[in-house]
Order: structure tokens, then C-alpha cells, then sequence
């Protein structure tokens, strides 16, 4: 039997589910999908172009590159990071950025991308890889806590990726959580963006509950760069970074929206572990749902998901048998690896 | 890249694949600095959006801060006890070659001598910073003439000394002046020693209990007065005991007024202590160790006789000998990387 022209394998997948859209179709009266030219209202700092800024039917042309999510099964943590970097390191290398023409790059924190900033670094001590004309732009950052902390994110992000590549200080953006006016930093945040052309590849992770970035359950799908108030679980979770004193760890934090990460070209999903197979089911296998964030990606043209075994304990047999079966094609990614060094 | 400089225009160094001292450990990390002070790098990056101008390769070697010897009675044929017309000289002498071991400061010290040696050489010498010319001068120790005729080693007896007033007069009439001094060793059981301490703190000197036989209590008493420091831990006092632990006692005492230390200076040679001697008082009070060589003239010169102030030292092979007197006291000669590890 042939597969339907979505791709999905046969046998009734995707599963319809009660909120969203099984597969790109007649959009049915559903808020998330319901635009036209003529509703369509641009926020400050949102790409207004030939593209619709809410999850409909995109259109982005770019040749040789199917409109699908990829889920890239590796076998562990260490393959799964290694895939990752490759890919990264092949995307910058490829599109040969210049002083003129900068690859922007979102990057996300926490456990999961520890091993993948680790090979990069390793690709750039080659010299295989240059961060020279790269910018970053993460996703998120607390409120109210000391840049210097050990826990913040400008920490992590210096000692597990900054302070071991070439990048140009300038070029590094995290939102500032200790700014005067948080709202304004966001806006600008939003705005640094779009001066920087829009995200060209935007890595992420998942949280157990399916958050991207600080978007919690019921965040919205469409939402911009804003304030957050952490979920109590989130708080739990956390405790364990300051001492296990809950009275110690950030309440707030300030993130990209779900909407702001649609808006990059191409969006990457890092999910290890088998305490993220719930989610991941919940991101890939069920709808669009706003209490699984991760889920809007389902309407992004070009999503990968790269994640390892444990990661997909939850999903159907069938879904994991079809992506692990298109692997070759996958691998055609990564392989060659390319290098700056035959530039 | 474009220049990065917000807050200065000096050009940044960062000192890559080295270890650094940091927090107690050896740590894999990058060292910067900007005209001769030391970046966080993680605010250069983030505020000053900064990069470094040059990097320098250090081939996995360690970067630590410079030895500071708080006691070297010379070196390389030069005896700080002499009355030399010139002192300087020989202090710059050893202040170069010393640096050579990575010690960048140090206290030239005088062993007990007669005034008219104090009077003679403290004058000559303004504290100064080192620099690639050598090692500092942080100010003479001036380890007696107010020592135990029990306890004094090898210094030379006929030059001891007792507090006659408890004052300055004292100190006066023994070393002329005080402008230059920045650490004294003294016997605390000595009457009218309170005083004494007292009057030397006031002036930022330090003092240094040491050539003792000083109970407890008695060296408390002097803490409570300002004393900060033991001259080197074990040797010339009376030993550690279980129902008057001495001086040695300091390290585990409650009553050391709060917020200060006392500090120990330790020969570390496995000589002058036992090694094992050396990690019990480590383990009791580890932040209190300090590293001494006690170096002395023979230091860097093959066997021979050198002078130790009023005596005559002959050197046989790794030993020390004070002519004349027994062999306890016996000194190794020092030299540091010998015994730091």
C-alpha cells in the first residue's frame, strides 16, 4: 500500500484528536486555524510577509526540502546530541554566513542540549565549525535572579557554550531578567529578532509536561516573547538547583513565545530520556493542543524532532518502526558532515 | 571583530589550556586580565560585550598566585642579621633569585642579634612591591631578642632580652626603629609582654608567638591582645599535651575572639616536622597553615660555613650544622619546590 501523500505510515495515523487538525485540510472553525489575508493583524515584531503569522497553511519555499516532521531516532543520549550538532554544524557550514549575512540560531538550556553544545564546541576546536557569524538568541531566562547565579541561564550558557567558541559577544542574545521594565525588554527582544532577519533555526527542548521554552500548559500557541509565572511544578523541579529551598528558586521567567518559535524557518526539538516519552507522544501522536505546547510544531513545515530510544516508550510501535525505517534518509542529513575547513 | 572596549581600552590577555587555583581546587579554566588585573570573563562577555586581544597557550601548566615567605633569615651567601652597610643589596639579591622558586614577597627575617644590628640594617629598607626584578619586600621579622632562654634553638643567647617596662622603650632600645617591620616573634610568658603585643598591634605589626614555652593559657592571653601568628608550629615550644596543649593549642581554642584566625607558620621539610605532625594540625585548623622555609644563608650554595647572625653554620651534605652545638639543631637547608606539593 502506498502512503498517503502526508506521509504518515497506513492504518489510520495521524489519530484525529478532539482539538486540531488531523492534516492539513479545509480549515474547520477552529481558532488556531482560522485566518485570512483580510483578518490578518501583524503584532510589532512579528515577519509580516508573504506568510500567515498564525498556524494555517504556510508556504515556505524552499527547494529540495519537503514540508514533514522528521523524528530522528538515535539510539542514546550520545548519538541522539551527536546527530543534533552535525546537523546544526552542517546548516551553518552550508549557508556560508558572512559578515553580511548572519545564520541566526535559537538555543535552548537544561540537560538535554548539554551533550549536543559539547560536540559543537568539540567541531569548532577542529576547526571544522566557526561561531564568527553566528547569532544566538535563547529562548528564555528567570526573573530576578542574579546574572552571576550559578542557575541562571546567562551562566549556563557561558560555561557549557560561549566561553568555549568564536562568537562575537554581540551577536549572543538571552533576555535580560533583571531589566527595569520586563515587558519592554521582551518587546525589544522580539524586535532584535526581527532586525536580525528571524530565527533561521531554532533548537529546542520539552519539558515533561510538554512545554517549549517557559510556555506551560495553556499557554498560547500564537504567543510572543512575554512574562511568565512558573508552574508549580516547575518550581518542584527546580528546587533542586538552589538547595532544595523553594523559597529560593524564581517564580517568573521571561520567554519566546510559542508563536515566536513558529516564525523561525526551521524548527529542531531535542527530547532524551524516558521521562519525556509522555510528552513526546503527547507533542507527535495526539493534536494540537495547548496544554502540550510542543504540539503546535505539528503546523510548522519543517520540524525535527531528534530524540533517543527512551524518548519514545510512549509512541505506537508503528510510529517508531516508520521514522527508525526512514533513518537512511535521515542520516543523508548529517552524512557528510560538512566543514568549513573545504570552503 | 570589531574593538569591544567599554570600560578600558587596554588590551585583554586570556591565558588558555592552564589550570588555575580557584576556590580551594585546581580548576580547567581560562585565565584573563587587563592591565595587570584579573577579569571575570563572564561579565567582560555579557556587560562589556569584550573578547580577548591575545591569547596566550600555557601548555596545561598551573597559573598560581606567588609565594609569600613570612620567614628567610638570607640566601645565596647573604645573612639578613649581618650588619652589612649595605642591606639592600642583599636583600634585592635574594628577592631575584627567590622569585626564581615563585615566591613574589617576602619578610627578609633577623634572628636574635644585638641593638646595635637592628639599629644598623631596619633603617635601610622601605617596604616595596616586587616586580620582575624580584620579589617584594613586605618588612622584616624580627624573630626575637624577647625569646625563652629555654626554647631559643639557635639563636645566641648572650643577645636575649626581657621586657624591662612593658613599652615602647623597650622595643626602642632593642631595634631603634619600627618603620619597617611587619612581623615580630616574641615569647608571651615573658612578664609585661601584654603591653608589648598590644603596642606592636596598634602600630600594624604583627606578632608572632614562637621560641616559647608558653602554656595555654598564656598564649590566649596573648591572642586576646592581638598576637595572630605562631612561628613555626612544634619546633622551639614546649610540645603538644594532652592537659596543657601549649601553644599548639591555639589551633582547637575556644577562646580566640571572633572573626579572627590565628595562623601557623610550618616547616614543611618532613625534617622539622614529621609529616605527620604537619596533617594533624593541618586537620585541625587548615585554614590557618602557612608554608615557611626558614630558609638561611647556605640557601643555593654548595656545603661549606656561612654565617646565621652572631653563629657560625657549617653545611654537610642536606644538613645544617650550628657549630658547637649539638645535633638537634641541626637545619636542613631550604629551598621550596622541595617541599610544597
Amino acid at each position: 500500500m502506498v502512503p498517503p501523500a502526508g506521509g504518515g505510515p497506513t492504518g489510520g495515523w495521524p489519530r484525529v484528536s478532539r482539538s486540531g487538525l488531523a492534516r492539513p485540510g479545509p480549515a474547520r472553525s477552529n481558532p488556531a486555524t482560522m485566518c485570512s489575508p483580510a483578518s490578518f493583524d501583524p503584532r510589532p515584531g512579528s515577519r509580516v510577509g508573504p506568510q500567515l503569522r498564525c498556524t494555517g497553511r504556510r508556504h515556505v519555499p524552499r527547494s529540495g526540502f519537503n514540508s514533514r516532521m522528521r523524528l530522528v531516532i538515535l539510539d542514546d543520549y550520545d548519538l541522539a546530541s551527536e546527530w543534533a550538532a552535525k546537523y546544526i554544524r552542517n546548516r551553518i557550514v552550508e549557508f556560508k554566513p558572512s559578515a553580511d549575512r548572519y545564520f541566526t540560531l535559537g538555543l535552548p538550556t537544561g540537560s538535554t542540549p548539554y551533550g549536543c553544545y559539547q560536540k559543537l564546541i568539540e567541531f569548532y576546536r577542529n576547526g571544522d565549525l566557526s561561531f564568527k557569524y553566528v547569532k544566538t538568541f535563547n529562548m528564555d531566562e528567570y526573573v530576578g535572579l542574579p546574572r552571576a547565579h550559578p542557575e541562571s541561564y546567562h551562566s549556563y550558557m557561558w560555561n557549557n557554550f560561549f566561553k568555549h567558541i568564536d562568537i562575537d559577544p554581540a551577536n549572543a542574545h538571552i533576555l535580560d531578567g533583571n531589566a527595569e521594565d520586563l515587558e519592554a525588554e521582551c518587546n525589544a527582544y522580539e524586535q532584535k529578532i526581527a532586525a536580525a532577519g528571524g530565527i533561521e533555526l531554532f533548537v529546542g527542548g520539552i519539558g515533561p509536561d510538554g512545554h517549549i521554552a517557559f510556555n506551560e500548559p495553556g499557554s498560547s500557541l500564537v504567543s510572543r516573547t512575554r512574562v511568565k509565572t512558573l508552574a508549580k511544578d516547575t518550581i518542584v523541579a527546580n528546587a533542586r538547583f538552589f538547595g532544595n529551598d523553594l523559597s529560593k528558586v524564581p517564580t517568573m521567567s521571561l520567554t519566546v513565545g510559542v508563536g515566536t518559535v513558529m516564525d523561525a524557518k526551521e524548527v529542531m526539538i531535542l527530547i532524551t530520556g524516558a521521562h519525556k516519552a509522555f510528552a513526546l507522544y503527547k507533542a507527535i501522536e495526539e493534536g494540537v493542543n495547548h496544554m502540550w505546547t510542543v504540539s503546535a510544531f505539528q503546523q510548522h513545515p519543517h520540524t525535527i524532532f531528534v530524540c533517543d530510544e527512551d524518548a519514545t516508550l510512549e509512541l505506537r510501535v508503528k510510529t517508531v518502526k516508520y521514522f527508525k525505517g526512514l533513518m537512511h534518509v535521515h542520516n543523508k542529513l548529517v552524512d557528510p558532515v560538512l566543514s568549513i575547513k573545504d570552503q | 571583530m570589531p574593538s569591544n572596549k567599554s570600560v578600558s581600552d587596554a588590551p585583554i590577555s586570556q591565558f588558555t589550556n592552564c589550570r588555575i587555583l580557584r576556590e580551594h581546587t585546581l580548576q580547567r579554566e581560562d585565565l584573563w586580565v587587563r592591565e595587570g588585573k584579573i577579569l571575570d570573563p563572564e561579565k567582560l562577555f555579557f556587560d562589556e560585550q569584550g573578547y580577548a586581544d591575545q591569547q596566550v597557550d600555557c601548555e596545561a601548566s598551573i597559573i598560581a598566585p606567588g609565594f609569600i615567605d613570612v620567614q628567610i633569615n638570607g640566601g645565596y651567601g647573604v645573612d639578613f642579621s649581618q650588619p652589612s652597610e649595605d642591606v639592600t643589596a642583599g636583600v634585592s639579591l635574594v628577592a631575584k633569585k627567590i622569585l626564581e622558586h615563585g615566591v613574589t614577597s617576602f619578610c627578609p627575617t633577623l634572628v636574635t642579634s644585638p641593638p646595635a644590628v637592628y639599629h644598623k640594617v631596619l633603617p635601610q629598607i622601605k617596604v616595596h612591591d616586587g616586580g620582575p626584578h624580584g620579589a617584594g619586600f613586605l618588612g622584616f621579622h624580627l624573630e626575637g631578642p624577647f625569646i625563652s632562654l629555654e626554647k631559643k634553638g639557635a639563636h645566641p643567647e648572650r643577645y636575649l632580652r626581657t621586657f624591662r617596662s612593658g613599652g615602647i622603650e623597650d622595643l626602642m632600645e632593642a631595634y631603634g626603629s619600627l618603620d619597617n617591620v611587619a612581623m615580630v616573634t616574641l615569647a608571651p610568658e615573658l612578664p609585661r609582654s601584654q603591653s608589648v603585643v598590644r603596642e606592636l598591634c596598634q602600630r600594624g605589626i604583627t606578632v608572632s608567638l614562637g621560641h616559647s614555652v608558653a602554656n595555654l593559657s598564656q598564649a590566649e592571653d596573648a591572642v586576646q591582645h592581638g598576637a595572630s601568628f605562631i612561628t613555626h608550629l612544634f619546633n622551639a615550644m614546649l610540645p603538644f599535651h594532652h592537659r596543657d596543649p601549649g601553644i599548639v593549642g591555639l589551633l582547637t581554642s575556644d577562646q580566640i575572639p571572633a572573626g579572627r584566625t590565628v595562623f601557623y607558620g610550618m616547616i614543611a621539610d618532613g625534617i622539622h616536622t614529621n609529616p605527620a605532625a604537619l596533617r594533624i594540625a593541618h586537620r585541625a585548623h587548615p585554614s590557618g597553615l602557612v608554608l615557611v622555609t626558614d630558609a638561611i644563608t647556605a640557601m643555593g650554595l654548595p656545603p661549606g660555613h656561612h654565617t646565621l647572625g652572631q653563629q657560625v653554620i657549617e653545611i654537610q651534605g642536606l644538613h645544617a650544622y650550628v657549630t658547637g652545638l649539638p645535633l638537634p639543631y641541626s637545619r636542613r637547608w631550604l629551598i621550596n619546590d622541595e617541599f610544597v606539593s
